[in-house]
């Protein structure tokens, strides 16, 4: 789907070769999601329910079975299992999290660009405000007061990322308007709906994509790093960053339990920058 | 100049009433009964309306608010109740710590991310470049909780180097400092060597190079000065950064700064606290990015405003 997007969002009648750096990051990111998606198949093992018999099993190859592919943890649990459940919410939240982070910067985005000086200026001063606060900081003050629901860390997460957006929207539409295309639609006496939906969102259609692919990488390291500190998923669900946080108490005698998630998180966004990069260069060779 | 330097200080100001007004947001109107919970739990009926006739918390939103923000003005920002002192004071204390810790990580990513960024961009193509921008992709990628914990795996409890956590010695800080600094650095990295690029193609460049310049004044006499201006804004805005990142990096240490004395007020529900430490931030961020706005006249002599 991404790429008939970016097909529709490139000028057409003009061929681009394959950007390698998409590609890699693409896979990888598929190769997780996927796995996520599927983990009832890939694992049978049960996520949450402890089995204090088997407690730290390291992984196979390393001294354990095959039975426990990555080992078990403190619990007795199959990481591989609690890796891929983990995976599903993580993924899920993040995702979620960007659709909504765009959605609400591209509708800030357009009002301020063509709202008028005042409009404008006043939705500035706001992204500045959210910009002089550490993500971090702000988020787990929220989810302190408001609890560590699911949909409190979405509201969160979304929070933390529609300036990107809401400037990147804003510049376009502000340079767009300006063009004698544009111009001559106005005259002809499209309303500004139409030129919205017609002329300025397909021509803002690239830049979103990439700020987005780059931003899943963010909003996963927000997540888990939230489920780290201990404010975002709670046990004894499975989440990447909670996994890791287990696992710190285990190192000297299972490394494994810190080591595994921290990977997982790694690759994803690895994969997303990956992703968001070489789709940047694809659509704007000027740029880095 | 003077004319944008009070444009930007009002900008600032105005940034900053902005906070306060997300803040109050944030730990006033959010929670529906501010009372209990910036009173520590079991906290007597008296104390509650103490409390209660003190903040104001009886009359309408902005009334409310215009008594935050004349005790905040005054610097009373409420009193710690996980410590029995004023919030102002606890946060205080722990400043240092973080300043310490962040200038350090500042400081790698100043000299390791601009140097790196430089090389690359100079053998551009060669495994150099190959090298670094590696290691600036892992960076970005790494999440710094991980990075911490992998770098006590290996030099605390593999090696046994360096201390893994606490706050003594310059061997306490290399860790988390390495680790805050992962990030910024590779970012620093990228840019340093995106700029570079983009200036050393220039002409003038070439016309330094064609009258006989050493390589080394060419780069970084006029190219590095040039491309300077994108790095400090972004050296600038990594100060945010830095400080959410030390709420990550101080835990994992043990490291008693802002970041850690934050997540342990938020788990003692200490909410003086936490709110004392996201103004603080907010007013260190704003007014090191104004510094970094005002800085760029003096960089680069062609920026003149009006």
């Amino acid at each position: 789907m991404t790429e008939r997007a970016l097909e529709a969002a490139l000028p057409t009648g003009r061929h681009r070769p394959p950007n390698a750096t998409a590609v890699i990051g693409g896979l990888l990111l598929a190769l997780v999601v996927l796995a996520s998606a599927v983990a009832p198949l890939l694992s049978s093992a049960d996520p949450v329910k402890p089995q204090f018999s088997r407690r730290l099993a390291p992984p196979w190859g390393l001294g354990g079975t095959a039975t426990h592919v990555l080992g078990t943890d403190n619990l007795g649990r199959d990481i591989l299992a609690r890796l891929l459940h983990g995976g599903r919410i993580s993924l899920a939240l993040a995702a979620v999290s960007v659709v909504i982070a765009a959605a609400v910067g591209i509708v800030v985005g357009l009002v301020a660009g063509s709202g008028g000086e005042r409009v404008d200026a006043m939705f500035m001063r706001l992204a500045d405000v959210q910009l002089a606060l550490p993500v971090i900081m702000l988020a787990i003050a929220i989810v302190a007061v408001v609890g560590t629901s699911p949909a409190a860390l979405v509201g969160v997460l979304a929070l933390s990322g529609w300036v990107l957006y809401a400037r990147t929207v804003r510049a376009n539409v502000l340079t767009i308007r300006r063009l004698e295309y544009v111009e001559a639609a106005y005259t002809l006496g499209a309303s500004d709906l139409r030129i919205i939906t017609r002329h300025i969102l397909p021509n803002t259609l690239a830049p979103i994509l990439v700020i987005g692919s780059s931003q899943f990488a963010t909003m996963v390291l927000l997540e888990s790093g939230l489920s780290f500190l201990g404010m975002g998923i709670q046990a004894p669900q499975p989440s990447w960053g909670l996994m890791l946080s287990e696992g710190r108490d285990y190192l000297s005698n299972a490394w494994w339990l810190a080591t595994v998630p921290g990977l997982a998180i790694s690759v994803v966004v690895l994969g997303a920058n990956l992703l968001g990069d070489g789709l940047r260069d694809l659509l704007d060779p000027h740029a880095g | 100049m003077r004319g944008y330097a009070l444009r930007r200080l009002g900008q600032a100001a105005l940034t900053l009433l902005g906070v306060s007004v997300l803040v109050f947001v944030v730990l006033r109107v959010l929670p529906g009964d501010p009372a209990k919970m910036l009173l520590p739990e079991g906290a007597p009926q008296s104390a509650v309306d103490e409390l209660n006739r003190h903040l104001g918390l009886r009359e309408p939103l902005h009334v409310q608010y215009a008594i935050f923000i004349r005790s905040v003005s005054r610097g009373d920002f409420g009193q710690s109740f996980q410590y029995r002192a004023p919030a102002l004071q606890v946060v205080t204390e722990r400043l240092a710590a973080t300043a310490q810790l962040a200038l350090a990580a500042m400081f790698l990513t100043g000299t390791v991310g601009v140097s790196l960024g430089i090389v690359a961009a100079v053998q551009r193509g060669s495994r150099y470049d190959f090298a670094s921008t590696f290691f600036a992709v892992l960076g970005q990628s790494l999440p710094n909780f991980w990075l911490g914990i992998m770098l006590i795996l290996l030099f605390g409890v593999a090696l046994r180097w360096l201390p893994t956590s606490g706050f003594e010695s310059w061997r306490h800080l290399v860790l988390p400092a390495v680790t805050l600094a992962a990030f910024p650095t590779a970012l620093v990295t990228r840019l340093t060597r995106s700029s570079m690029l983009e200036i050393l193609g220039r002409d003038y460049i070439r016309t330094g190079r064609a009258k006989g310049l050493a390589e080394r004044a060419v780069v970084l006499r006029h190219a590095l000065r040039n491309a300077a201006v994108p790095v400090l804004t972004v050296l600038g805005l990594q100060i945010g950064t830095l400080l959410g990142g030390a709420v990550i990096t101080e835990s994992v240490f043990a490291w008693p700064g802002m970041g850690k004395l934050v997540v342990d007020a938020i788990f003692f529900r200490d909410f003086p606290v936490v709110q004392t430490v996201l103004i603080f931030s907010a007013t260190i961020f704003v007014l090191i990015n104004l510094l970094v706005d005002l800085l760029y006249t003096v960089i680069d002599p062609r920026i003149r405003y009006s």
